[in-house]
């Protein structure tokens, strides 16, 4: 999913336009983080559970191919279709055909970031299957026209006005009603209809159990069940990494999701899909799509431990104050901006550009990725294989020399006061920016070096 | 060689050499919860506890409060005089979409976040504590477990096709935050708490 060329620096300073909007959407995910605290505090042996999610992730990835193995072999077992897709477009074929190859038009999904990042609705649409995506805040993105801005939150960059004139144009409601129960009723009743509608439902997997080959999919909504259990298909599309050794390996992260995610002590539903309903049919796509290759990233392979929480976005400062649209990326935020680069290096160059590197998103992560220490890392690789944009290389590059030498550093620093004293419309201007929403500081009388060198000769030698 | 192939040869070639299998163990450190935890847990994320003693409590509340609409179901044979009592696979899903209140039972409950643990056996179709616009549940109050990982040690003992923590009644906070009851599933759910 890359749907424009502006890199996340101009995307943002779009976003940032509107200062009231931003303040708002800042305080709104920092006030989704504060019901994540308070809901962790609750829990003896926090730091206890987050290690364990760390280590069951850990062993994941170590014997990934016998897991992956295993849970094939016993999801067959128990009735279900298993498919293997190297890639997005081979997931969206094997999608297409199963719908094609059973007559159907029309399906249901609940939320899929991995549909998402395959950019699954777009392929079906251009081969004549309708989509409609289920979750509220799918839905509502669906009808704009856009993409989701949160993984865990879709629509949290609209106002509910906005939301109120989507539903009006789209659902007939009264124009100028913003009233979130009566909009979320408004959908319920549509949405019923197309459930009971709908002959094929395709959700998400959170977790795949290689011990029963069992999948559990989490939705406060209900919509992920609505769907599957009224229709003859369920497709569950996941990747790679969604497996978990054992049954009771659940009982770690259905204890951490919710909590880091919006500070729930669980989903409303945590459904374990098994058996196919009689009558039914069950297909699992297993999707690769750049995985394997990040596996053997020793640096960034931690990165697919990821449970899909949300926890690294809500915390961070610059996607608070950016927007998940400016990442262009399926998944935004933090943890976006380590998967991304993997996918297209030199396309996402910018994300992991995108941070402060305060590791306030490694401190929430609820199965311990060092994420700051990756961004930092990409920075390192981005830089190497020439894909930095060309201001920072050549700002970069002109640091270099003048650091390097001691000379060029005093003389530097002496233009740069002089600069600031004599012409400070030459920094202070809209050109610069470190002016923005900045004053800069008042411009002292001397160096550090002189001013040491004046008051060292004040002091006898011998103290 | 297939995708199948191609992917599991890679990531073996990939993966990280060892990590040990992680052992730990939470079950005895947080046996503080009870059913007033449970109680407290529920009815914070918006479900209602009705504590009772005996089935006949259980029809007379269902009598006088499940009225809102014609179509009251269960699964629970002693219920039977006050709601239409269902027969497995009975009918397709879809004949379900007028329930207005549905009661089934669990054997489990979780006190440390208010669920509820149901499987298909028992329910006429899995679609039922979704499709139902209110849902109700009979718990026995010895049935409650402290936390997720107690859970698993009783659902390990069953196996199931499928089967559903529920907690509370489907809910959306999709637009700017502010929390509704009532998604796609019901909006609400009552526990019926046998002390």
């Amino acid at each position: 999913m890359k749907t424009t060329d502006k890199d996340h620096a101009a995307l943002a300073n779009e976003f940032n336009k509107d200062a009231p909007r931003v303040d708002w959407h800042d305080e709104t995910l920092w006030w989704v983080r504060q019901k994540r605290d308070n809901a962790v505090k609750k829990i003896p042996g926090w730091e206890e559970l987050r290690e364990a999610g760390s280590q069951i992730k850990n062993n994941v990835l170590a014997n990934l191919s016998g897991y992956l193995k295993q849970f094939e072999a016993n999801a067959q077992a128990n009735g279900v279709h298993v498919h293997w897709a190297i890639d997005a477009k081979e997931h969206n074929e094997i999608v297409l055909e199963l719908l094609q190859s059973n007559g159907v038009k029309k399906i249901v999904k609940s939320k899929s970031m991995l549909t998402e990042e395959c950019n699954l609705n777009e392929y079906l649409n251009l081969n004549g299957v309708d989509v409609i995506d289920t979750d509220l805040g799918e839905f509502i993105v669906q009808l704009a026209n856009e993409h989701p801005s949160h993984i865990v939150l879709p629509c949290i960059h609209k106002k509910k006005e906005e939301i109120g004139e989507l539903f009006h144009q789209h659902l007939g409601t009264p124009a100028g009603n913003a009233d979130p129960v009566f909009l979320t009723e408004t959908a319920r009743r549509h949405l019923r209809e197309t459930f009971l509608t709908r002959k094929a439902a395709l959700t998400g997997v959170n977790f795949a159990v290689a011990e029963t080959g069992e999948f559990v999919v989490c939705t406060n909504e209900g919509n992920a069940d609505m769907g599957a259990h009224l229709a003859d298909i369920h497709i569950a599309s996941m990747g790679i990494e969604k497996i978990i050794p054992k049954r009771k390996h659940l009982g770690v992260f259905l204890r951490v999701l919710a909590r880091s995610a919006t500070g729930q002590p669980v989903t409303t539903y945590s459904s374990h899909f098994k058996t196919p309903r009689p009558g039914a049919s069950t297909h699992i796509v297993i999707v690769d799509n750049g995985r394997s290759k990040q596996l053997g990233r020793e640096d960034f392979r931690n990165s697919l431990k990821c449970i899909r929480c949300g926890a690294c976005m809500n915390t961070c400062p610059v996607y608070r104050r950016s927007g998940g649209h400016s990442y262009n990326n399926a998944i935004a935020g933090p943890i976006g901006s380590i998967l991304a680069p993997n996918l297209d290096m030199k396309k996402h160059a910018d994300l992991p550009f995108a941070s402060t590197l305060c590791g306030s998103c490694t401190n929430v992560c609820p199965v311990k990725i060092d994420i700051h220490d990756q961004l930092y890392k990409w920075r390192q690789v981005i830089v190497k294989s020439g894909h930095a944009p060309v201001p920072k290389k050549a700002a970069m590059g002109a640091m270099t020399r003048v650091l390097s030498s001691p000379v060029s550093y005093k003389v530097a620093g002496k233009l740069g006061r002089l600069m600031m004293k004599r012409a400070p419309f030459a920094v202070n201007n809209q050109f610069n920016p470190w002016y923005k929403q900045r004053e800069l500081p008042v411009v002292p009388e001397n160096s550090f070096g002189e001013w040491y060198k004046k008051n060292r000769n004040n002091k006898p030698k011998d103290i | 060689m297939s995708s199948r192939n191609k992917i599991l040869t890679v990531v073996a070639e990939n993966q990280p050499r060892t990590a040990p299998f992680p052992e730990f163990e939470f079950l005895d450190a947080e046996c503080i919860y009870s059913s007033e935890t449970f109680i407290n847990v529920l009815t914070g994320i918006g479900g209602t506890v009705i504590p009772v003693e005996t089935m006949i409590e259980i029809q007379n509340y269902i009598f006088q409060n499940f009225n809102q609409g014609p179509r009251t179901v269960t699964n629970i044979p002693a219920l039977s005089n006050v709601a239409e009592l269902m027969h497995q696979s009975s009918t397709s899903p879809h004949a379900l979409s007028d329930v207005d209140y549905a009661v089934i039972d669990t054997r489990l409950a979780v006190a440390e976040n208010g669920a509820v643990w149901v499987t298909e056996k028992g329910l006429s179709d899995r679609v039922l504590p979704f499709i139902c616009q209110h849902l109700a549940v009979v718990l026995n109050a010895g049935d409650i477990v402290s936390n997720m990982h107690a859970a698993y040690e009783v659902i390990n003992a069953d196996d199931y096709g499928y089967g559903t923590f529920i907690a509370g009644p489907s809910k959306t906070a999709d637009i700017e935050q502010s929390l509704v009851l009532g998604a796609h599933g019901p909006k609400s759910m009552t526990v019926f708490l046998m002390m």
